[in-house]
């Protein structure tokens, strides 16, 4: 009864704002950030504003965790931001709103946006679902004073992944780091050198495959690296589950002398690096079947619950104009995913640390460089079910808690119970 | 009190007051109607009608998630499977090996909180009775001392795992003085028994304050002519100790025992950021799998998550049934007493 | 173990001499104050430290800044070394700039001449200093008065709300003789066991469906019926004689101001140590506030200040910085009300 009345008086409440405020439209933008990009989004949108007077932007910065964890739910059940960045883009691609009858010239989203569009939309559909805000690339840093200091030779091009732990283990040795070097603790991180070593991960008809021979052997390197000792163990052995961390801080505190991580890193490195070292970007290092890392990328959508779709699609085209695009790029030091201004090239990313443009090209050229597995699996639907499985077993291994005969068993198993409850 | 104060209180009273008379008419109204009992249901109604709609509807949803599966959320967009997830929860081939069940990652998780909580629960037991047992002899500054080891109880449980995880990390605190002891740093949450050690240590540290202070109010109503008495006769101390002071503290213990009991298989928050249930899975523990299983991961499994924590509800149902008996037995005892 | 006991029950003031068990106890206060506070302190220490020092191996137990030194001929400050020369002595040079292994170095004193050194033998100057901007940053990017203002309604109405029903069914439930008392006492102890983490997909639902999603009360309300308040009053009204009541009744004071004018004064050292603990659960709220407050001008401080922590970094300079600016009110209410509170729950907690 109280409750009741209660929020009957918050309707009202609500009704009347409403009615002061008809003439301009509130949009809300749920944001997380990894570094400055919030803040540039912020200067973009009050850009926007100042050009739009009838259409208020509100930028709602958040936790990772609250994307990850309950804007699912909120979409489930109908609701949301009218625009989110989202990381999950092929398992809730249900939910993003079609911006292909309210966008100024859908000509340009296609021909720009167009090549990623399957990362973020249903099998099968044409929607124009948002863009990258960044275009991600899986790759490897070196500490190249480290190396120089050591008078190990920094592996070329085509080196293995042997050659490159060899060598970074040679400079542990001398230089006396915590280990030779760390790969992020994400299945998402291993799946490029999981197919450079020869894994497929998705079966003829688009479900999961087997764990295969290619996965296990780089798998099994992994885990031999870490129980040697070469590969920094608390990044992978100090989780459980699927949690994510990263060896990065290590690699800026000169712990390690090579970083598996990727071109989101770029800004964190020069930012807290600064002039301490020289580091330079690698790239992928190869295995048995090519030199891939993977690509990826956080993207902007609108939510199809939305009550202003129009108005969504307005701050959508001025957000992806080329314009803004290339300066939040050039601002936060993140690849682009605009064709045309890859294609154009010349950013002019704001940093004077020499170190960032070689690393951002490195990049570049590493996109260029993915085996096809690696190119699938942005757009595969059962990617995260096997990146799960990947990274909580394979810690385990490490952990000494099964044997790696035992972990591949049960990555089967879980990939199959994922699949089994997703489809029921 | 201030004048400031005494002003900001009626400021906060003063509504209250005025409420308190409001209600007291459609009450009257209502006690002739209905006699007494009528009034206890008027009394238990706003907390009830809260605990209902927040507590006790909820749990009751979750049952009924328990016999669902799929990823959806929606009640109404999921598949009943009966017992299913239950089933496959309890599905396993040798108990004593985790690797041969079905859900290997539910049984590693119950075999580490069963191990938690027994060490945890005593070395609670242990650390509280023996600061109790201080706090109580006549010493100096001690009302601040008692204060002291209350300090972390009014922590969040997630700060604490974050102050600890700032010491026990390869950059942290132990480390440093590792170093200028002129030892080894270690990195103390890659090894199982460290880590493992680590969260009892932690949880102990966090929550010591509060079960100290009930060993404490027990220790003070002791009388003191006991112990007197004891001393004319020449008892030892150590016949002292367990002849009176353990007798007459055992309500209090019981209590202690109980509730960190419970607390102790709802351990997560601080676990959580302290080492993420790792290494490998050994901190992981149930409400942690209940949590990443139901709503952490993209691919939940909300169906078996309820079924998990239902299981592990029905082991706490009987830990409370044994805090009732307990309390009904002190209590009892405690009208003997006086 | 009758080492222990007899340790323990060693009262001094027997003699002047100092009993050994006088120098265990006074280990354990001191060893145990050391323990109690010394991590906090350490949060608070590494929270003023800049991104780069956080990941140092080995710490340093204070914040360090490098010493920057103005030379002539460069425009801006440049940092300060202590260089290990050739002939085994030590001097302080600044440096220009760094490339591979080499420093080029000069000396404050000797602008003009430039110096070679390799980096292994150079170690930066530092003072101690703190990195403020870890605090200002967040705080001015933040509407940290919005968030401020939110946590402090949410404590205050929570914990005002929890005191008047809570004791309300305590009062009930300790003071009245009817149908289904065991069972409701049951119910409400039964679910002491459940913690919130476990049922957070049937109660978001719950939530939502009564439309309280991104209100400050979809936190408050599922909060204040918490078991601990109840059960905790009533063991406490309990002690209260029941002549007093009676006395009232034959006055014709009607239940309700027994309740009011009686029970509630006769309670309040148990209600001021609920209100204690509520003040201080619903300030450290952090998990569930989060999961319902998703849009800005709702956050609290703990749900405000935690979009530091990113996808692929954590921005742990600013994540420690505001953890040690939600612990401020804690320390507040600990630093004032310590005597208050540990009486308190002595005294009125469990009986």
């Amino acid at each position: 009864m109280k409750l009741n009345t209660l929020m009957a008086t918050v309707a009202l409440a609500a009704l009347g704002t409403a009615a002061t405020a008809q003439d301009t439209t509130e949009l809300r933008m749920m944001w997380y950030s990894d570094g400055i990009e919030g803040e540039v989004m912020q200067d973009l949108l009050d850009r926007f504003e100042e050009e739009n007077p009838d259409i208020d932007v509100v930028l709602d910065n958040v936790a990772y965790q609250v994307i990850q964890e309950q804007l699912p739910i909120q979409l489930a059940s109908g609701q949301g931001p009218d625009i989110a960045r989202v990381t999950n883009l092929k398992e809730q691609a249900q939910h993003w709103l079609d911006l292909s009858d309210y966008v100024e010239d859908a000509a340009y989203w296609e021909e720009n946006f167009g090549n990623r569009f399957d990362w973020m939309r249903e099998d099968g559909s044409d929607a124009i679902p948002g863009f990258l805000t960044q275009l991600t690339m899986v790759g490897g840093y070196a500490n190249k004073t480290l190396f120089e200091q050591a008078g190990v030779e920094m592996p070329g091009d085509d080196a293995t992944w042997d050659d490159w732990v060899n060598a970074a283990d040679e400079v542990r040795q001398s230089q006396g780091t915590a280990a030779a070097f760390a790969v992020d603790r994400s299945g998402h991180r291993i799946s490029g050198p999981n197919a450079s070593f020869g894994a497929n991960y998705i079966a003829e008809d688009g479900t999961p495959a087997p764990v295969d021979d290619g996965t296990m052997a780089f798998v099994e390197k992994l885990v031999n690296w870490t129980k040697e000792g070469k590969q920094l163990p608390e990044v992978w052995v100090s989780a459980a589950g699927t949690t994510y961390r990263s060896g990065a801080d290590d690699f800026i505190n000169a712990q390690i002398p090579f970083l598996y991580s990727g071109s989101w890193q770029v800004a964190n490195l020069s930012t807290k690096i600064g002039d301490a070292f020289d580091w330079v970007a690698i790239g992928s290092p190869c295995g048995t079947a090519g030199c891939s890392g993977l690509a990826g990328g956080a993207a902007l959508v609108g939510i199809k619950y939305t009550e202003h779709p129009e108005e969504v699609a307005r701050v959508m085209d001025f957000l992806a104009s080329e314009e803004i695009v290339r300066e939040f790029s050039e601002r936060t030091l993140f690849l682009p995913a605009h064709a045309g201004i890859v294609e154009a090239g010349g950013l002019n990313f704001q940093s004077d640390d020499p170190n960032v443009p070689p690393a951002l090209d490195r990049f570049v050229q590493a996109s260029g460089e993915t085996l096809p597995l690696a190119d699938q699996l942005p757009a595969w639907k059962w990617a995260n079910a096997y990146y799960g499985a990947l990274v909580t077993r394979a810690s385990q291994a490490m952990a000494d808690e099964i044997t790696l005969e035992e972990a591949r068993m049960l990555m089967d198993q879980d990939i199959a119970d994922a699949v089994e409850n997703a489809s029921q | 009190m201030s004048a400031i104060g005494k002003t900001l209180g009626s400021v906060v009273t003063l509504p209250l007051i005025w409420l308190a008379r409001a209600v007291d008419y459609p009450l009257r109204w209502w006690q002739r109607k209905t006699g007494q009992g009528g009034m206890a249901a008027a009394f238990l109604a706003p907390n009830l009608a809260i605990f209902g709609v927040f507590v006790l509807f909820p749990l009751a949803l979750n049952f009924v998630y328990s016999t669902t599966a799929g990823t959806n959320v929606l009640l109404s967009d999921r598949t009943f499977v009966g017992a299913d997830q239950y089933a496959r929860l309890l599905a396993c081939e040798d108990y004593t090996r985790a690797i041969t069940c079905r859900e290997d990652l539910f049984w590693r998780a119950a075999g580490n909180t069963f191990f938690f909580v027994i060490l945890q629960v005593t070395m609670m037991v242990v650390v509280s009775t023996i600061t109790a047992l201080i706090l109580n002899r006549n010493i100096a500054g001690r009302g601040f001392f008692r204060a002291v080891f209350f300090f972390p109880v009014l922590l969040s449980p997630v700060v604490v795992g974050l102050i600890w995880r700032w010491i026990l990390q390869r950059q942290g605190l132990l480390n440093l003085i590792m170093v200028n002891l002129g030892l080894d740093p270690e990195v103390w949450l890659n090894d199982r028994t460290y880590a493992f050690a680590a969260t009892i240590g932690v949880s102990v540290w966090a929550h010591m304050g509060f079960y100290t202070l009930i060993l404490l109010a027990g220790l003070q109503a002791i009388p003191r002519d006991l112990y007197e008495a004891a001393e004319m006769d020449g008892t030892p101390p150590g016949r002292v100790f367990w002849r009176i002071t353990l007798p007459l503290l055992g309500p209090n213990l019981a209590v202690v025992l109980v509730l960190s009991l419970i607390k102790g298989v709802q351990i997560f928050d601080e676990v959580y950021v302290l080492t993420g249930g790792g290494p490998g899975t050994s901190t992981l523990y149930l409400t942690q799998y209940i949590y990443e299983v139901g709503f952490a991961s993209i691919l939940r499994n909300p169906g078996l998550a309820a079924a998990a924590s239902i299981l592990m509800g029905l082991v706490l149902v009987v830990l409370t049934l044994v805090q009732l008996w307990l309390s009904r037995r002190s209590e009892g005892k405690g009208r003997r007493d006086a | 173990m009758s080492h222990v006991s007899q340790f323990l029950f060693r009262r001094r003031g027997h003699s002047n001499r100092w009993h050994w068990t006088d120098v265990v106890t006074w280990l354990w206060l001191i060893g145990g104050t050391i323990l109690m506070f010394g991590p906090a302190l350490w949060l608070v220490s590494s929270s003023f430290k800049g991104p780069a020092e956080l990941a140092e191996f080995p710490p340093t137990l204070l914040p360090y800044q490098q010493i920057t030194i103005a030379v002539d001929g460069y425009d801006d400050p440049l940092p300060l070394y202590t260089v290990q020369t050739e002939d085994g002595g030590t001097r302080r040079l600044a440096e220009i700039r760094r490339i591979g292994t080499n420093a080029q170095m000069v000396d404050p004193d000797a602008p003009d001449e430039r110096i070679d050194v390799n980096i292994a033998d150079r170690t930066p100057v530092r003072e101690i200093g703190l990195a403020t901007e870890n605090y200002i940053e967040p705080l001015l990017a933040n509407d940290f008065l919005r968030f401020l203002w939110n946590s402090v309604f949410v404590t205050t109405m929570a914990t005002i709300i929890t005191l008047l029903t809570n004791s309300m069914a305590a009062f009930a439930l300790s003071k009245y003789q009817f149908r289904g008392r065991d069972a409701v006492m049951l119910i409400i102890v039964a679910t002491l066991m459940v913690p919130l983490s476990v049922i957070l997909v049937p109660l978001y639902s719950v939530v939502n469906a009564t439309g309280l999603l991104n209100s400050l009360w979809g936190v408050i309300l599922p909060t204040v019926a918490t078991p601990t308040g109840v059960f905790l009053l009533r063991q406490y009204m309990l002690t209260i004689p029941d002549e007093l009541l009676e006395a009232a009744r034959m006055d014709h004071a009607s239940e309700w101001q027994i309740y009011w004018r009686i029970v509630l004064p006769l309670a309040a050292p148990a209600l001021a140590v609920l209100a204690i603990f509520s003040v201080v659960w619903r300030w450290n709220d952090f998990l569930w506030p989060l999961i319902v407050l998703s849009q800005r001008e709702t956050y609290t401080l703990q749900v405000g200040l935690n979009t530091y922590a990113g996808e692929l970094n954590v921005q742990w300079h600013y994540i420690l910085a505001m953890t040690v600016v939600t612990m401020i009110p804690v320390v507040l209410v600990f630093v004032f009300l310590q005597r208050f509170i540990t009486t308190g729950i002595a005294g009125a907690g469990i009986k």
